[in-house]
């Protein structure tokens, strides 16, 4: 690791400020995925900004018909939170299975969304429940915030600060992990309500997306048949030595498949 | 109170006494040790496969803060190259290619991870920052990643001095014969496949520490080692030219090894000899990466084998052509696996009268390949035991019956095979049958029934293996190339109050030597557990020994403790008659007690031990005072460990996921001193054999660049990757050694790779399927499956 | 250079560390609290797993400025002041649930977290599910299986002691 500076402010705006003034900044939470990439010296910050101590940036709460995250809120948090579970249950089960135990004791939902690691669960949950990405300037529909691989639509000086989930009526989630990392090969969360249905893809592509035939066969029938004949297209997907872009466009179909049957 | 004392003794499920420290985070292993004045050193590491250095300049490195010193190869000319312990001769007598390993390169860089530089600093970062800092100029050239590249006309040859990237074209048994047979033959069964590389990632990564006493003239190099006393020799005589009085080896607690830490590697040379030059301690720890690309990685055979049969199924000879992959460089034992722990293990269970096996072994640019647990063993059998599935199924053999129609008689012990070795005893029939019921081998039918139901695919394999552990003796290995002797070394020192101290050439890393072996001094002596204390890993400490590796701890050094515990009795003998006034004759000896014979005058072992210290009244004209010994046990042949392994899986079609679902092993390990410890080994070995067969990858690509290199692409096993075993014994003894042993370490990891892939095998019968090469990943089952290239 | 303060053990150090300084460095090399150890570079292993604010973290990622005024327990302070050890450090003994020990601390406070955050009961696939961040090489982890499955029922009140459940 290349040694950096370490700043640790209690408000959004501070942290802006700090973000605003280093151009080589980079602000952490939970540190899981910076970390790590720092250990292999692929990043270079001059400065750290931990938003760790911003207290308005945590917390889950009810509004209305949508669940609001915050977002220095854990994974654990979340898996285990009462009001997830009550709401978008699928929610806390995303968050139950991210990483390991350890992983979800420090990983927090805002460090995920905004690294868009194509791999990561978060991603597929935030698009494929068309939820809303709050941020230190605006509001991001989710449409449009995943913009390509680890490429989010945040600026250097924004920071995320909580996300939006609509409640849907149903939804699900299913993936496939690699063996080796236990990241994501291919996952599919699927939901029907207020944003009508989506299918969101992840670990499959450079970047999570919606899956357009399966929205279309399952807004006229909601159920793993309607899914079952759609082939993803192997064009661009992701391929490694743990499985071609092939493989990973059938897993699409099963995941999506088993998604809609996890969501009832 | 000794009555009422638990049994401790051979057989007794002791708990282990080194688990305390390890329990309480008291374990000291080498990373741990921090020694007054420490500096830290980071090796700059080759990041081509294959590449020229025409330049290296460290001039910016050195003026970094913190560093101390900077090294190249230039600074270490009178170093000597990391020697290999084994020499293989060609068909022709001519030895072996063994080019030059160096300590850091010179000139050359033959894989990823080749150490280029070394930069020794006050701190770890700062060493890492300064290696940042060396301007290398590489020019590029070809690689050969795979031993089918290496051999192609036009191969780049990674030694400039072994064009060919042929080591060694090695053969055994009688051709002629094989021929012969074949031409005889009813069946004639062809079958190849590729025994998969991979890295064994013991979970504790490799360290050093060189101290240099600039008073004494004493070095010292704490390592990571299973062997120390190995180390001394290669390092201080080959390599660094350091006396053996001068050079002190410590391998402290050791975070597993698997073999990975038998072979003397560049970073303790490093270390040991820039500790001199700079007067200070200098401290090398391993990150994991560093270990993917620099610790020995195991098999990696190409193999393609012929097996003939006559029309009842009894087999007539073998044929088998393999190519083993030696990586960049001869690493400590690396000749030796692919030949006498391979093709000699070619026989397995069965009475093949002919036999016949050729070995070539290639050069690549690649990470050395060396004894990965089995080492050798596993490749044959993963060999035998698929070829006799697919002749079973070729042929139309059922493939219990073929097995039991091939088997070698219960009563044929001791049995010569047409590869070298004399198995002195085993019982396959019962370990067969013992696992076939524990397994429900019968029922499984139903289950594959239930499972379709369910949308699985289930499967169910069996294997029956044998191996070789022990490796002797000095005088044989030594014709067959070893540069070694292979015995052991034991002294029991009985102190004057009756505790005992063993000081023995094993090293434990894993193994539960501090209790198994404090277990053969109470069973023998009849001193608790807890007054016998094993010594172990510190040349300064043990006389010598070999250390710990291929399942010999027990076989070869518990049967030398055995002999030095022959020696005390033998003296307590004379001093107890002495002190009885009885004849030597007349005194017998059990479990701590001297008596004379048919009298009720006995002496305790610990009042013939005080007699020996404070020898008041002692036969001084006949024995010195004292009572210790030591015994060093040259073992009379191999031993011979088997059983049978059955494995039950289940595929997901959809996914090509393999689930374990069940796995039973029966093992002949000989007699059983820790029965606790003894199902922990197996558990462990079967845990890296369904590693093997389903997880572990090491994967290159056509650049050599190192593709699984950290636990992100190569596959540990977790915990829900695996499925309970059931271990049992069923003893046959060993004849050779005194205490019936034949070793546990490896059996686990070299009987059921082959077991899980005819599962896998059997699970995909209904889709014509043959053979599956390891791993069985998903989307490589998906795409047999589906036909489609998945992976 | 950055000071952090925090409470190691049940004791207050205040250190000196860089900004890259990771907490398992604090531990290993400023605090010579060896027994957490570092197996891997990729937050994998488990090796290196402490509890902070009764929560397991891998200390190999997490920056030691970010745990200041935090409460770390390692192995090293998971038994009893009087030397008695935790029920899970007991069990692990009991059922041979280590072979070279090097796993073994990040294991153990690992499992406790495990058990600790579960009051229902664990089944054995839901102990190797927990398990994820953990890697063992030696025991096939069988024998950790049961030893944690025995310690659940000691640390929860339903067995007293681990004797009892071991039958």
């Amino acid at each position: 690791m290349y040694d950096f500076a370490y700043h640790k402010p209690s408000s959004v705006a501070d942290a802006v400020k700090l973000l605003a003034a280093d151009p080589d900044a980079k602000a952490v939470s939970g540190g899981h995925t910076l970390i790590p990439a720092l250990k292999h010296r692929l990043n270079k910050p001059t400065s750290l900004v931990d938003l760790s101590g911003i207290a308005e940036m945590k917390g889950i709460r009810r509004e209305g018909n949508a669940i609001v995250i915050g977002a220095l809120t854990k994974h654990e948090a979340v898996a285990t939170s009462a009001e997830v579970k009550a709401a978008i249950p699928v929610l806390a089960f995303v968050a139950k299975h991210i990483g390991d135990t350890q992983v979800r004791n420090r990983g927090t939902l805002g460090g995920s969304v905004a690294n868009n690691d194509p791999a990561a669960d978060y991603p597929a949950a935030v698009l494929g429940l068309g939820a809303t990405v709050h941020t230190s300037k605006r509001k991001v529909a989710a449409d449009e915030f995943f913009l390509g691989m680890f490429t989010t639509a945040l600026e250097a000086d924004e920071i995320l600060t909580a996300i939006s989930f609509p409640i849907p009526e149903k939804a699900g989630y299913a993936k496939m992990r690699n063996p080796a990392s236990r990241y994501v090969m291919a996952g599919a969360f699927v939901s029907k309500g207020p944003m009508g249905v989506r299918v969101a893809i992840n670990g499959a592509g450079p970047c999570v997306f919606r899956q357009a035939a399966m929205e279309a066969a399952l807004s006229a029938n909601w159920s793993a048949d309607a899914v079952a004949a759609i082939m993803q297209d192997a064009d661009g997907l992701n391929s490694d030595i743990h499985g071609s872009a092939e493989y990973r466009a059938h897993l699409v179909t099963v995941m999506a498949k088993r998604a809609v049957l996890a969501a009832g | 109170m000794n009555v009422m004392a638990p049994f401790e003794g051979i057989g007794a499920s002791v708990k282990r006494k080194e688990d305390l420290r390890f329990l309480s985070g008291r374990g000291q292993y080498t990373d741990d040790i921090n020694r007054p004045g420490q500096l830290h050193a980071y090796i700059l590491r080759s990041p081509h496969a294959h590449a020229r250095i025409t330049a290296l300049d460290v001039a910016a490195a050195k003026a970094m803060p913190g560093v101390r010193a900077v090294y190249t190869s230039a600074d270490m000319a009178a170093v000597g190259g990391i020697p290999c312990g084994w020499q293989i001769h060609n068909k022709d007598g001519t030895p072996m290619a063994e080019p030059k390993h160096p300590v850091l390169a010179e000139g050359k860089v033959r894989h990823v991870g080749d150490p280029v530089a070394v930069v020794v600093a006050d701190t770890r970062p700062q060493a890492r920052d300064a290696a940042e800092a060396i301007a290398v100029e590489y020019d590029v050239l070809p690689s050969a990643t795979t031993m089918a590249h290496a051999q192609a006309p036009g191969a780049p040859a990674v030694h400039d001095d072994v064009p060919s990237n042929l080591c060694y074209d090695w053969h055994i048994g009688e051709k002629g014969a094989v021929d012969a047979a074949f031409a005889q033959a009813t069946h004639r069964v062809v079958f190849e496949t590729t025994n998969n590389r991979l890295v064994p990632n013991a979970m504790e990564p490799r360290a050093a520490i060189g101290d240099y006493d600039t008073t004494s003239g004493e070095h010292t190099l704490y390592t990571t080692s299973q062997n120390p006393h190995v180390i001394r020799l290669l390092m201080g005589a080959f390599v660094l030219n350091i006396p053996e009085s001068r050079l002190r080896v410590v391998a402290p607690d050791v975070g597993g090894g698997f073999g990975s830490k038998i072979y003397h590697y560049a970073e303790e040379a490093i270390v040991t000899w820039a500790a001199h030059k700079l007067g200070r301690p200098v401290k090398w720890t391993a990150d994991r990466t560093e270990s993917f690309m620099s610790d020995a990685h195991g098999r990696d055979h190409v193999t393609r084998a012929e097996l003939a049969l006559d029309a009842e199924g009894t087999f007539l000879a073998l044929r088998v052509h393999t190519q083993a992959n030696m990586g960049a460089y001869l690493s400590t034992f690396a000749p030796c696996v692919p030949t006498y722990l391979y093709a000699t293990l070619l026989a397995g269970v069965y009475k093949t009268p002919a036999i016949y096996a050729e070995v070539k072994a290639v050069f690549t640019n690649t990470v050395p390949v060396d004894a990965y647990r089995g080492a050798g063993r596993p490749e044959a059998t993963y060999l035998l035991e698929r070829l006799v599935d697919v002749a079973a199924r070729q042929c139309g053999f059922d493939k219990l019956e073929l097995r039991r129609r091939n088997f070698i008689a219960t009563d044929a012990f001791p049995y010569q095979t047409p590869v070298a070795l004399e198995y002195d005893s085993g019982d396959y029939f019962s370990t067969l049958s013992q696992a076939l019921e524990t397994a429900d081998w019968h029922g499984f039918e139903a289950r594959r029934a239930e499972a379709k139901a369910r949308g699985r695919l289930r499967g169910i394999g069996i294997s029956t293996y044998l191996e070789a552990c022990g490796i002797a003796p000095s005088a044989v290995v030594g014709s067959l190339g070893a540069r070694a002797g292979l015995y052991e070394v034991g002294t029991i020192r009985v102190h004057p109050t009756g505790s005992v101290t063993v000081l023995t050439g094993a090293h434990s890393h894993g193994q539960g030597h501090e209790t198994t072996f404090a277990q053969l001094v109470s069973d023998k002596l009849g001193v608790p557990v807890n007054m016998v204390d094993i010594v172990h890993g510190d040349t300064a400490k043990v006389p010598f020994g070999m250390g710990t590796y291929g399942s010999r701890s027990l076989a070869v050094g518990g049967s030398a403790m055995d002999k030095a515990m022959d020696k005390i009795i033998a003296k307590g003998r004379r001093i107890a008659a002495h002190l009885m006034e009885a004849s030597v004759e007349d005194i017998e000896f059990d479990r701590g007690t001297f008596r004379v014979a048919g009298t009720d005058k006995t002496k305790a072992l610990a009042e013939i031990s005080l007699a020996a210290y404070v020898p008041h009244n002692y036969p001084h004209d006949e024995l010195e005072p004292g009572l210790e010994e030591t015994a060093f046990y040259d073992p009379k042949n191999f031993t011979y460990p088997g059983g049978c392994h059955i494995a039950e899986v289940e595929i997901e079609p959809e996914t090509g996921k393999v689930h374990m679902v069940n796995f039973t092993a029966v093992d002949d390990v000989g007699r059983v001193i820790n029965p606790m410890i003894v199902e922990g080994q197996v558990q462990g070995g079967v845990a890296q054999g369904i590693g093997q067969a389903l997880l572990e990858a090491c994967v290159y690509d056509e650049g050599g660049q190192l593709l699984s290199a950290s636990m992100m692409d190569y596959t540990m096993p977790r915990a829900d990757d695996l499925a309970p075993v059931s271990v049992a014994t069923h003893v046959t003894l060993c004849t050779h050694n005194p205490l019936g042993v034949k070793g546990c370490g490896e059996v686990g990891a070299i009987g059921s790779p082959p077991a899980v892939m005819n599962a896998v095998v059997d699970a995909l019968r209904d889709f014509g399927v043959n053979h599956v090469e390891m791993p069985a990943t998903p989307p490589k089952i998906w795409s047999i499956i589906h036909g489609k290239n998945g992976a | 250079m950055p000071q952090v303060t925090l409470s190691v053990n049940g004791a207050t150090h205040t250190v000196e560390v860089e900004g890259r300084t990771l907490l398992v460095e604090l531990l290993r090399e400023k605090l010579r609290l060896t027994g957490t150890h570092v197996g891997c570079d990729t937050s994998q292993c488990g090796a290196c797993v402490v509890h902070m604010d009764g929560e397991s973290v891998k200390a190999c990622t997490v920056l030691a400025v970010a745990s200041q005024g935090a409460n770390i327990t390692t192995i090293e302070g998971l038994a009893a002041a009087d030397g008695t050890l935790h029920p899970m450090q007991e069990a692990f003994r009991e059922y041979h649930a280590l072979q070279c020990g090097f796993c073994t601390p990040g294991m153990v406070m690992s499992a406790v977290d495990l058990v600790q955050k579960n009051p229902q009961g664990l089944s054995e696939p839901e102990i190797r599910e927990g398990l994820e961040g953990n890697l063992c090489r030696c025991t096939g982890y069988h024998n950790i299986v049961k030893a944690i499955a025995a310690a659940q029922d000691v640390m929860h009140g339903r067995r007293e002691t681990l004797a009892t459940a071991a039958e």
